[in-house]
């Protein structure tokens, strides 16, 4: 035993004497992960996550919640002598005279950013391989929660500088909540501590940023992950691939590497963009007044597509009982939203339940072989990504010399006509994979060796696939539609028949797909070749 | 020469030689110092009248009518002043290239001389705003930043954008872009309100407050891109963008290279 193994086995021995660390290490660094790049899209989120702390902590050294009037005397000369909020004041400090302070609001903003479109990246691996099924379902709802408070504290942070565009933005956030009806002035007076836009919002919104929404995160990303730990990772399916095992690299010393590796690359992709690229110029916005307002007003990307919903919304208003409701600002803002987060945050009960399938799973889908899946998830998709152009509306039109009106009326009709179009496509692809995975595994893989016969024939040579590469493709279960008993035994329509119906109509779509090859088939062509 | 010699002597001679060289001397001046001047002579002016009302019935009549009294599709510029036309045809929006929903800043058909002509002949219809001298547009001495941009963000950044850049309005029709225009042409662009463009008198906005208002815009033209590139200071479209293209793609990138070494 060489001086150092002996110093290194007596300080293990100290600390296991002290805290029986020994037995859960050996257990937990041994631990496997299946790996495939996709399972490291939730790690991008985990580490601009760590780095939103670090470097929202920087900013708050120097950030002044406060919306005390001051005159500007700073450095930045278009903006001197100027009455701002402290704030405003502040944020300007930490740009132009805190060392490295526009470079940390930078990466701030741009991890932000990144940890949001992480999120909405992993949400569609988790969505589109099933990864969402039993027994995950809890840590899916977890997940739905964090992408809805992201939203929240990304919208809370682009509000706290107090510069013209985060004042209109909280102008638009105090209009969404006075929509609602009966309550919505109660409690906009409530939130602003009287009339907008008062002395009260930057302080209140300062301590949801740093102390209560980081806190929220901080519980549900450690139990997001705990129970990743505990159910263990999912996995795609291969050969030695089952529900009851996980194949894989061992945590120590190759994910410990590869995670540990991947965080400071995150961090220097941040700080790349952070470094060469402008976000949020605050300076140019100028400080906010609630009488000035700027062409292309837009919130970040996030929020993009709820502004679009709101932007392509038509005047609809009703007056009851000395009453206006503005459904043109409740159904975009505060409606629609609701139905789509509720139902993305129930969409594995619901699969469940339509299918009937209540078995654990821990073996991914190809989102090929559940087209029905795929097919609403990209429906959903391409509902919000016609709301988030038209949240760019303005931008766009001037960019492509197109005019308001042709995007808003291609927005307002495509997005009821463009989502079903995309699901009845997606569907299609998916059945047409399918046969594509059926021949692959029948005839094999097209050489583009064309041989020609003594017959004068052409043919091109079809080489088999590994075994390894037809049973992937081969694996997955194709389950038989539902038939729930609409009459009892004696004929007699029973209670619930509709909804049996129901689900029997659904099973029936959700089970639609091209039968995969099957062993016999492959041996009776086999023989006939 | 005799003669002469004897009429120098002459009591009168005096009194003549100086009027003589007073009318030679003004004369003189007041030719020299034409050339240069806004104030021409009633027949200077007149024949620059001429050359603009030639120039009008060539380019512009077809439209705007022979007397320039409008007609179906081109409204009437009689009382629209020089600064009007100084503006349009300076800035190449007219002559328009076609009858888009608005006319757009191009390479100017006219030449100064030609648009001062022309300026000076619809001016001459009915008085209206005169192009702003050099004098009254000494920014740099008379402006406040500061102010400017507090009078931008109230009363242009909503079509024009917080940086100027312009923006999106109705049915295909714009704010342009500020950047690179001379200040002579922003200031006629205020009191004479084109296109969409409201007119901000100068009760509404005083002539102090219009420089104000250009020395921001040259400001801002001239700031340096702090922090990095721009992406064109149109506002979190462009910063969204990147995020989704270049932020993302690196990252999945990575970690795509990350699977596939351990394989």
């Amino acid at each position: 035993m060489t001086a150092r193994e002996r110093i290194a086995g007596n300080v293990a021995g100290y600390v296991d004497d002290r805290t029986g660390a020994a037995k859960w290490m050996k257990k937990n660094l041994t631990k496997v992960f299946p790996d495939h790049w996709s399972f490291l899209l939730g790690e991008i989120c985990l580490y601009s996550f760590i780095i939103l702390l670090l470097s929202g902590t920087f900013l708050t050294f120097w950030f002044d919640p406060s919306q005390r009037e001051v005159i500007y005397d700073g450095g930045y000369q278009p903006l001197s002598g100027l009455k701002m909020s402290a704030a405003y004041a502040s944020t300007l400090h930490i740009s132009f005279e805190v060392r490295g302070g526009l470079l940390m609001r930078q990466i701030h903003h741009w991890a932000a950013l990144i940890f949001m479109v992480g999120i909405v990246v992993h949400l569609l691996r988790v969505y589109f391989t099933g990864a969402f099924r039993k027994p995950r379902e809890f840590n899916w709802i977890i997940g739905v929660g964090l992408l809805t408070l992201g939203i929240v504290e990304g919208f809370l942070g682009y509000s706290l500088p107090d510069d013209l565009l985060s004042g209109t933005g909280i102008r638009i956030a105090e209009a969404i909540i006075q929509a609602l009806p009966l309550v919505g002035s109660y409690i906009a007076f409530f939130a602003f501590g009287g009339t907008f836009p008062g002395e009260a919002f930057i302080p209140r919104i300062y301590t949801v940023h740093v102390l209560l929404l980081p806190g929220i995160f901080l519980a549900l990303i450690t139990v997001h992950l705990m129970l990743v730990w505990y159910q263990k990772h999912t996995q795609f399916p291969g050969p030695g691939r089952t529900e009851k095992n996980v194949v894989g690299y061992p945590l120590m010393p190759v994910y410990m590497a590869k995670a540990g590796g991947f965080f400071f690359i995150v961090f220097g992709v941040t700080a790349f963009l952070g470094a060469v690229a402008s976000i949020n110029p605050i300076w140019l916005y100028g400080p906010y007044t609630p009488g000035q307002i700027s062409a292309g007003s837009q919130p970040d990307w996030y929020m993009g597509w709820l502004d679009g919903l709101v932007r392509m919304s038509p005047p609809l208003e009703t007056h009851a009982f000395g009453h206006t409701i503005s459904w043109n600002i409740l159904i975009p803002g505060l409606i629609l939203p609701g139905i789509m987060f509720t139902g993305l945050a129930l969409y594995p009960f619901i699969e469940s339940w339509a299918t009937g399938d209540k078995r654990e799973h821990h073996l991914l889908d190809r989102p090929r072989n559940t087209p029905n899946r795929t097919a609403i998830g990209v429906m959903a998709l391409t509902f919000t990504v016609v709301a988030l152009l038209n949240g760019g509306n303005d931008i766009i039109a001037t960019t492509f010399h197109l005019t308001i009106n042709q995007m808003m009326w291609f927005s307002r009709i495509g997005i009821v006509v463009l989502p079903p179009i995309a699901f009845v496509i997606t569907k299609r692809l998916c059945l047409s994979l399918q046969r594509a995975d059926r021949d692959l595994v029948l005839h094999g893989r097209e050489t583009g060796r064309l041989v020609r016969m003594p017959n004068g024939e052409f043919t091109e040579i079809h080489e088999p696939i590994s075994a390894e590469k037809a049973w992937t493709l081969t694996s997955h279960e194709q389950i038989a539609p539902l038939e729930l008993p609409l009459a009892d035994s004696a004929g007699v329509r029973r209670p619930g028949a509709l909804k049996n119906k129901l689900r029997n109509r659904i099973s029936r779509a959700t089970a639609v797909a091209v039968s995969k090859a099957t062993e016999t088939e492959r041996r009776e062509l086999e023989g006939h070749h | 020469m005799k003669r002469l010699s004897r009429l120098r002597r002459h009591r009168a001679a005096g009194p003549i030689l100086l009027i003589f060289a007073l009318f030679t001397i003004g004369t003189t001046f007041q030719v020299a110092s034409a050339v240069n001047s806004d104030t021409t002579t009633v027949a200077a002016r007149s024949a620059t009248i001429d050359e603009g009302k030639q120039l009008f019935l060539k380019g512009c009549s077809s439209c705007h009518g022979l007397n320039a009294e409008g007609g179906q599709i081109a409204p009437s510029l009689i009382g629209v002043g020089a600064a009007d036309v100084d503006f349009q045809v300076g800035t190449g929006r007219m002559p328009m290239a076609d009858m888009s929903v608005q006319a757009m800043r191009k390479k100017p058909v006219y030449n100064p001389e030609q648009v001062n002509a022309l300026a000076t002949y619809v001016a001459s219809l009915a008085p209206g705003p005169a192009v702003p001298t050099d004098a009254v547009l000494n920014y740099e001495r008379d402006g406040s930043v500061a102010q400017g941009g507090e009078l931008f963000r109230t009363n242009c950044a909503m079509c024009h954008n917080f940086a100027a850049q312009g923006g999106a309005l109705t049915q295909g029709k714009y704010a342009p872009t500020l950047m690179g225009v001379e200040p002579k042409q922003i200031y006629e662009a205020m009191i004479t309100g084109p296109q969409s463009m409201p007119v901000f008198s100068d009760k509404t906005i005083t002539p102090a407050e219009k420089l104000s208002i250009i020395k921001w815009i040259k400001s801002t033209e001239a700031e340096p891109q702090l922090g990095g590139t721009a992406l064109g200071r149109v506002g979190p479209v462009t910063e969204g963008l990147l995020v989704w293209t270049l932020g993302i793609g690196l990252l999945i990138g990575v970690a795509v290279w990350l699977a596939m070494k351990a394989r």
